[in-house]
């Protein structure tokens, strides 16, 4: 039975979306979700969602409620706390023709299940010549807020880091719905990030089916003065940034949300700084090692005779993050950071 | 134990180069990558780092001494070591040469004469370095004196500026965009600036002259306020050059005047034709000179060439540099295979090197080649002057204004009005003499007079 609160949260949310004249609508980044999963289930009898607490409990982010109800406990499936063997089961699903989305609830507990997803699921299509593939799908979300040193991290990077995965990790409700599409559709795995704190982001959907294909990132603001990268909802983050930079001082910020991780599309980033000179990567991970650390790497290869400045990089401070809410401000990146790298690089 | 330092490579065609000034002293300690010393392979300073760290135990030459790639210039070596004697350059064959003094132990005294003997002309001219990076930055390799952003120094290549007179206003003194960008807008002249430190170049130069001169005779009793003047580096660099031309190529001027009637008219034809439309295209009296000039040298391959180490080289080629004045000097960009371009092209490309050239926007491969040049002070009114040749091309024509004068007719046996031109030619005799120098002339009296040769030609 789901909760009382997530009742309200749904029906707060169903009382915000509207269709507008062109067929548009604002929805939220859950309800995307709810309807790729939904409009995927209808289309293929093949698609299975399986997770802790997904079914009866309709999902710890809500995204699932009301699934099990609908689809039965066949195609929405409670597994057992055992995140190695429930992502083990998945991959050894797809791989036998069943499309599975799996959903770990956070992200620090795919640590548990490292060996199936980076030796199993990213690697059969490659070790088994392409006769296999294990087209899973594994949602899970990144996100803190008082949740302690082993529920708050983000590990993109990682995941990023190793051939044969795909990594995305939408900012807005357009993108989560159609990536999700379409990676369920997609026969390579896929890692679907999604962000704790960003799943009542509004933002405009359209109500004709579509897809998006898993690839390329997209200027969120023009700017002339400096490049902001980020993604997820350090990409929102950075928007705000750009905002502030702009009316305060009179700092004009070209946003670039990066969409997708793996495969890492940087031209638009090197085509960005060629105009703006200088460049400031966000995340919500550590610094030391982090994507920002790629892509500052690439933006000095392919743009070094461009930089006026070295490429800065916003991060989280390299402690476990604490518990107090205080503790944690200070370790997260908010505006401020972003404000002072911006003013660092145009110094 | 002792490590020499060499005069580096620092161009594709460099085979010498000048010590500008020592950065450090004998004695002085040494860090890997430390600037040591400041080095002229061309028209721009690079500074050379020690390899290596450990003391500087002997300086070996002096400031303002060129000497060729590859000589020892100094020694590093470990503290408190005892450094007796010059260790045997590296390539010890090729600085046989005979030193009219031993070699003493070189803390007091370079080994002068040593490298005196050898061509000491720093290879300006054919330094196009199509293969090599353009230093036209004054920059050790690794950025450690003159600190800028990585687009500041592309900006600085491609538009020739001296990045070591311009402040930088970032973090650590770095030099960013917006401190380029007046240069690059024009606003500000190429920084030319006098340098910090009085430069000691200049005078040390007069020492190692082979012929030590007689100090410059003062009057006794000296009146009125004096201002003393640095010269400017471009100043220094044509300083040195003249001075070296004119002390090496024993200069011959032979003049002939050029009847520019048929060649005035000419131009007003193709004028006319192109240059209403376009007028980019117009052709001017040194366009038709730059042209004739140009194909008058293919019959004459020698003074076309260059002299180096007692050797002509010969160039299939014939790139013609013509002078371009510009604020407290001047600079001689070329127009590669004048001979084979139109009078168009020639037109278009003379117009746009001098803008730039004004603008200081040349880059060093525009300037730093060429195989003959023209100069050209007809617009003062100036009859005719001798040119110094700009070395190692071995000759340069001096053009004069084209005024009326009466010349003999000696069918009508009188005077008549004709538009006449003096030109001279400076020649290298070392290259060429007297009879060839005038047989050229006479070729290019003959194809401005009947222009429609070099049309045809």
């Amino acid at each position: 039975m789901a909760s009382t609160l997530a009742d309200l949260k749904s029906l707060e949310e169903d009382m915000l979306a509207q269709i507008d004249e062109n067929g548009i609508r604002e929805i939220t980044y859950r309800q995307a979700l709810q309807e790729a999963l939904t409009e995927e289930m209808t289309a293929n009898e093949n698609v299975i969602l399986m997770g802790e607490d997904i079914g009866a409990y309709g999902g710890s982010y809500v995204v699932t409620r009301g699934f099990q109800e609908e689809w039965g406990r066949e195609r929405v499936i409670d597994t057992p706390i055992s995140e190695l063997g429930m992502t083990g089961v998945a991959t050894g699903a797809a791989i036998a023709g069943i499309r599975p989305v799996l959903e770990i609830m956070t992200i620090n507990f795919s640590l548990l299940a490292m060996d199936q997803i980076v030796n199993h699921a990213a690697k059969i299509s490659y070790m088994f010549g392409g006769h296999f593939n294990a087209p899973v799908v594994i949602r899970t979300a990144a996100g803190w807020g008082q949740l302690g040193a082993t529920h708050s991290q983000t590990f993109e990077a990682w995941y990023a880091h190793v051939p044969g995965l795909r990594v995305v990790m939408p900012s807005t409700p357009l993108d989560a719905k159609g990536f999700l599409k379409s990676a369920i559709r997609g026969d390579d795995p896929v890692l679907f990030i999604e962000h704790s704190l960003i799943y009542r982001n509004r933002g405009p959907v359209p109500t004709e089916e579509y897809t998006l294909p898993l690839e390329g990132s997209e200027v969120r603001r023009e700017g002339t003065d400096v490049t902001l990268i980020s993604w997820s909802r350090g990409a929102i983050l950075a928007q705000g940034a750009a905002e502030e930079l702009q009316e305060e001082h009179g700092i004009s910020c070209e946003v670039i949300d990066m969409r997708v991780l793996r495969p890492l599309d940087t031209d638009t980033v090197v085509e960005s700084v060629k105009k703006t000179n200088r460049a400031v990567i966000v995340e919500e991970s550590w610094r030391t090692l982090g994507l920002g650390a790629e892509i500052a790497a690439r933006i000095q290869e392919d743009a070094f005779d461009y930089l006026d400045a070295p490429v800065g990089r916003v991060g989280s401070l390299e402690v476990p993050m604490p518990y107090a809410r205080n503790l944690e401000r200070l370790v997260i990146p908010g505006k401020d950071e972003v404000i002072q790298a911006v003013l660092q690089a145009l110094a | 134990m002792a490590k020499n330092v060499v005069m580096p490579q620092m161009g594709y065609d460099m085979d010498a180069g000048t010590l500008l000034r020592w950065l450090k002293s004998p004695g002085d300690t040494l860090e890997r990558g430390e600037p040591m010393a400041e080095i002229e392979p061309d028209k721009v300073n690079i500074e050379i780092e020690a390899f290596d760290s450990g003391v500087l135990a002997k300086t070996l030459i002096e400031e303002g001494e060129t000497v060729p790639v590859g000589e020892v210039i100094a020694i590093i070596g470990e503290p408190g070591e005892e450094i007796d004697d010059v260790p045997a350059p590296a390539n010890g064959a090729e600085q046989a040469e005979a030193a009219e003094q031993p070699a003493e132990p070189p803390a007091e005294a370079p080994a002068q004469q040593a490298v005196q003997e050898r061509e000491t002309e720093p290879a300006p001219a054919p330094e196009p370095e199509r293969e090599t990076p353009q230093p036209a930055t004054a920059e050790a390799p690794s950025g450690d004196r003159v600190r800028a952003s990585p687009l500041v120094r592309r900006l600085a290549r491609e538009h020739s500026i001296d990045l070591s007179q311009i402040t930088g206003s970032g973090p650590h003194g770095r030099i960013v965009k917006r401190d380029i960008q007046p240069y690059i807008d024009g606003e500000i002249e190429i920084p030319i600036a006098a340098p910090e430190e009085p430069v000691e170049a200049p005078a040390e130069e007069e020492r190692v002259v082979r012929e030590a001169p007689a100090p410059v005779a003062r009057p006794a009793a000296e009146r009125g306020e004096v201002e003393v003047q640095e010269l400017s580096r471009m100043r220094q660099t044509i300083a040195r050059r003249m001075q070296q031309s004119f002390r090496d190529a024993p200069h011959i001027f032979i003049t002939m005047s050029i009847d520019m009637g048929k060649a005035m008219e000419l131009r007003k034809q193709i004028n006319a034709e192109i240059a209403a439309d376009d007028p980019e295209s117009e052709v001017t009296v040194n366009d038709l000179i730059i042209k004739a000039a140009a194909v008058a040298l293919r019959q004459f391959p020698v003074l076309n060439s260059y002299y180096v180490d007692d050797k002509r080289e010969l160039h299939d080629n014939i790139d013609v540099n013509f002078a371009v004045a510009i604020e407290d000097g001047l600079i001689s960009p070329f127009i590669p295979d004048a001979d084979r371009k139109t009078l168009g092209e020639i037109a278009r490309a003379s117009k746009d090197l001098a803008r730039r050239a004004r603008e200081g926007g040349l880059r060093p491969e525009e300037y730093a080649g060429g195989t003959f040049t023209i100069s050209n002070l007809g617009m003062f009114g100036v009859d005719n002057f001798t040119a110094v040749i700009n070395p190692p091309q071995v000759a340069i024509l001096a053009v004069g204004a084209a005024k009326m004068r009466p010349v003999w007719n000696a069918e009508t046996e009188d005077f008549e009005p004709r538009f006449m031109m003096e030109v001279t030619l400076a020649a290298d005799h070392r290259a060429t003499d007297g009879a060839e120098a005038a047989r050229y002339l006479q070729h290019l009296k003959a194809m401005l007079e009947n222009p429609m040769r070099m049309l045809a030609g």
